[in-house]
């Protein structure tokens, strides 16, 4: 990767441009826009030639890290390989030219797309019905909690506004839970770094809406008390919501339906293969149990008895919670993994993602401490190096340092400092599209980290060393915030 | 083994041999028994890449080809080809969110880039890193305001704002107690007279309205910002952000925040996503932004760099505290956009929009013409606008989509609003008007 050190704005020059629109298709009106409605001055946007910008946006996509470019071990994130004809599919025209209210007569199509969609993911969750409507999985769960109020508000039971949340739980939990007007409390792990059953015992009551749940959690545990744990939330008349960033190792194996769950999200740009974009577009499908269907978001995919598709909006609908129907380009795609994937592939994606984690985690417990020890799903934390170098007069290497280093050798960190359990936390989830040869590289080069940071620790608290530019200075950043061009032209 | 999954039969021995286990099987045995899943699961049979694309295929059959006079938010208007090369580059398409600013100055220049260019358009001097659409960055302006005022728990929301707008801010606010009231709407734009009366209750956090409205008139705002602040309320912007090269900014009209959604940039309308959310304030409300943030710094050795920043907003760090829940957002998108505006320029999207609406005065005339439309206002519009008609709006509807037209949006059992982009061409325009005119009445 090289430095480059320019933003489109430093190409512009006034009277140069970089397309050519469609000759003008009726005279132009020059009384269209009154004096006191029109702006008074041109907005900063800048003047370029198209070759100013491809050769800009290429060489901005060299500072870059991807799938393509790497392998991804960022806990929580399932960073899997990205197909390519998935791509293809969604950029086929017959798709990409519709418009959202086009009548759904003429979009059977793309209602097709929904509904069969829906079918295959509760075909592997074991939910009887999905809305694809949300636009990423912090939106799915915002909206899965919105149809656990709307329930219980469609039986008049309107004092539940408390939500129960394990401490081990994604940021966007209690966050959505927040936006929902609900009221967080947390439960506890325990030892073993699982849902205290005995702490959680006291939290449940009347105003209970019900508990978020991730399972495996986010230490790659799988939470085996569920069963307990759903008897006892659903006999205070809560609801269990199943977070599914962790669903990668259950796809093929373990249904979140089956384990008493009511509620769930999936998050299309993890487990089922679409990009993350560097931050979306993603897709977050709620999936619900058969009672709650009448709670589902609107506009939702029927069929009519005929065999039509048609939208409709449920009885007792948690509302609109996107424009339309959510990011459909982003469906589209995950449709077309389902299809490579199919019934003869589906039950190789969890096991090989949980082997994949498990042989990791036993070569590298040797240099890295391993809080708990037993076996674990997709992903597992480690608490920093055993022996980070820390000596008189010198600081220890710390897990953000050993991130660092690991961008030098070409692979991107883990994820750090999450969950909040442990003070040095590195969670790791390599995903079954890595192969061994790509983990044994990865782990040869974890334990040269080590190495490193046992004989002098200076070396990681200077990485990363290869990279286009060294660290960034985050505080002055966030004291100064400079965050247009204008501010920066300013500077 | 799949072929995206490289596992030799081999390989997954030694694996299993090196956890120390005899079967995949094995992994699972924390998994009380009953939850494993034995029975088939009911999807179809695995395809090679070209069955996939016959599948598709012929999927797309069921789809009727349009030509697009609808807008309601979302319109047909050029792409660059340029912008779909360029946002599949894999760097930019298989990166995650760039939480390791030193190998992701790709996506966190283009992002700062994103935020600068909406500041241009809206005049306002922050930006996020972008929402999920339109209407949920107006549910989270919503949110804001609610945030930003002391004990105010009443937004006031344009009647004359997009449905699905409306939609989804009261799905969002029935939720956290917040109460949507709608301003009426006199002659066609939202009616500064009800505005100033549903002030008076001293309740009011918020006020949107959008820049043009869902009858395509553009919304005289005159007078509108002083009342809000005077009365202690937030003042926001809902705005075609295309418009926005000739229409006076959110900031002219004196808005605290602006929002809206991308489409109108060059984004393809495939059935309404992904587009993106855009969100833009007064640096007096920075830290009540929802979403990601970049911003500018140096590295250590001095050289210049971005990095997200303020993060102390976010739910990864203050969880249920945080300004949002939102984590991610539609960044690639934000790209999009940002190679679109690129591309243009200011001088590009002046022209975008007086082709639309040359276009879209053109075939207004030409209907009037026809003896069957009536104007639903005389106030002045873009590229949208809407008729009432004298027959029946929905079987006219339906003969034109018969032929292939997609005749505007149906809102109203004789009212249609119609749209014209830059992309249709006369032709296209005086197939419509022809088509009306042999439709039965």
């Amino acid at each position: 990767m090289r430095y480059y050190d320019h933003l489109i704005f430093d190409y512009s020059k006034p009277g140069r441009k970089g397309y050519t629109l469609p000759k003008a298709a009726a005279p132009a009106t020059s009384t269209a826009v009154p004096e006191g409605l029109r702006r008074s001055s041109a907005p900063a946007l800048p003047e370029v030639s198209e070759v100013d910008v491809v050769r800009h946006y290429t060489n901005l996509s060299q500072m870059n890290f991807g799938v393509d470019t790497g392998f991804y071990p960022l806990g929580s994130c399932t960073m899997k390989y990205n197909p390519k004809i998935n791509e293809e599919i969604a950029a086929l025209p017959a798709f990409a030219a519709i418009h959202p209210l086009q009548p759904v007569a003429t979009v059977q199509g793309v209602q097709a797309v929904y509904r069969g969609m829906e079918q295959m993911l509760s075909a592997i969750t074991g939910m009887s019905y999905f809305t694809l409507n949300p636009c990423a999985g912090a939106h799915g769960e915002l909206t899965g909690l919105m149809i656990m109020r709307a329930y219980h508000r469609s039986r008049g039971d309107m004092g539940r506004t408390k939500v129960i949340v394990p401490d081990s739980a994604h940021g966007t939990n209690p966050a959505s839970a927040a936006v929902c007007g609900l009221d967080v409390v947390v439960v506890k792990s325990n030892a073993d770094g699982l849902v205290d059953v005995e702490d959680l015992k006291p939290l449940l009551g009347p105003d209970l809406a019900g508990i978020m749940m991730t399972n495996p959690n986010t230490l790659g545990l799988f939470e085996r008390d569920i069963k307990q744990i759903a008897a006892l939330v659903h006999e205070a008349g809560g609801l269990l919501y199943y977070d599914g960033a962790n669903m990668n190792p259950l796809i093929g194996k373990v249904r979140p339906g089956d384990m008493g769950f009511d509620i769930m999200h999936l998050n299309l740009h993890k487990s089922f293969s679409t990009p993350h974009g560097g931050g979306g577009p993603g897709s977050g499908p709620v999936g619900v149990a058969a009672f709650l269907k009448d709670c589902l978001p609107y506009p939702h995919t029927d069929v009519q008895p005929h065999g039509d598709l048609s939208l409709v909006t449920p009885a007792k609908t948690a509302g609109r919670v996107s424009a339309h129907m959510g990011n459909f380009g982003v469906i589209l795609r995950a449709y077309a993994w389902l299809l490579t994937i199919g019934r003869q592939h589906v039950r190789e994606v969890g096991p090989i993602a949980t082997l994949n984690a498990n042989y990791v985690k036993e070569l590298l417990r040797d240099a890295y401490k391993l809080p708990i020890p037993s076996v674990c799903k997709h992903e597992f934390v480690f608490d920093g190096l055993i022996n980070d170098g820390s000596r008189e007069g010198k600081e220890g290497a710390t897990t953000l340092d050993v991130a660092k280093r690991l961008l030098d050798f070409g692979f991107h960190a883990p994820t750090i400092y999450f969950p909040l359990l442990f003070h040095q936390a590195l969670m790791i989830e390599p995903t079954e599209t890595e192969s061994k040869e790509t983990l044994d590289a990865f782990i040869s080069i974890m334990h040269r980290i080590a190495a490193e940071a046992a004989e002098d620790p200076d070396i990681l608290h200077a990485a990363p060393h290869a990279c286009p530019i060294s660290r960034p200075d985050d505080t002055t950043a966030a004291k100064h915030p400079v965050i247009n061009w204008n501010d920066l032209q300013a500077e | 083994m799949h072929p995206y999954i490289p596992h030799t039969p081999d390989d997954i021995r030694k694996m299993l041999d090196t956890v120390g286990m005899k079967s995949l099987d094995d992994l699972y045995a924390d998994v009380p028994q009953e939850y494993i899943y034995k029975g088939d699961y009911d999807l179809p049979d695995a395809m090679s890449e070209d069955e996939i694309r016959r599948f598709f295929e012929d999927l797309a059959t069921r789809n009727v080809k349009m030509t697009c006079f609808a807008g309601q938010g979302w319109y047909d208007h050029c792409t660059p080809s340029v912008i779909p090369y360029l946002t599949q580059r894999s760097e930019f398409l298989t990166a995650y969110t760039p939480y390791q600013p030193e190998i992701s100055q790709g996506t966190l220049r283009y992002i700062f880039e994103f935020q600068s260019m909406v500041c241009a358009l809206t005049g306002l001097e922050v930006s996020n890193a972008s929402m999920y659409d339109g209407p949920t960055a107006a549910a989270e302006a919503v949110r804001m305001a609610v945030a930003s005022t002391r004990k105010k728990d009443v937004v006031l929301i344009a009647s004359t704002l997009l449905p699905q707008v409306k939609e989804v801010v009261r799905t969002y606010a029935s939720y956290s107690g917040t109460v949507i009231e709608e301003i009426a709407e006199a002659e066609g734009q939202t009616s500064f007279e009800a505005l100033a009366a549903a002030l008076a209750s001293g309740r009011v956090a918020g006020v949107m309205v959008p820049n043009v409205n869902r009858y395509g008139i553009i919304e005289d705002h005159t007078g509108f910002a002083d009342a809000v602040h005077a009365a202690g309320a937030l003042f926001i912007e809902y705005c075609d952000p295309s418009t926005l090269a000739v229409l006076k900014s959110p900031a002219e009209w004196g808005a605290d925040v602006a929002v809206g959604d991308g489409q109108s940039l060059g984004i393809p309308l495939c059935y309404g996503g992904p587009t993106l959310g855009f969100m833009a304030c007064k640096k007096d409300y920075l830290r009540k932004l929802p979403g990601r943030i970049v911003g500018a710094t140096t590295d250590r050795d001095g050289k210049r760099c971005f990095v997200l920043t303020l993060q102390a907003r976010e739910q990864h760090i203050r969880r249920d505290k945080a300004t949002s829940n939102i984590c991610s957002n539609q960044s690639l998108m934000a790209l999009w956009v940002t190679i679109y505006l690129s591309l243009l320029g200011p001088k590009g999207l002046v022209d975008v929009n007086e082709r639309s609406s040359a276009s879209a005065h053109y075939l207004c005339d030409q209907l009037l013409a026809t003896g069957r439309f009536t104007p639903v206002s005389d106030k002045p519009f873009l590229k949208e606008f809407a008729l009432d008609y004298k027959g029946d709006a929905h079987a006219l509807h339906k003969a034109l989509a018969d032929k292939g037209i997609l005749a505007g949006v149906v809102i109203g059992d004789h009212r249609i609003c119609f749209a014209v982009t830059e992309k249709r061409t006369r032709e296209e325009i005086d197939c419509l008007i022809k088509a009306i005119k042999k439709a039965a009445l």
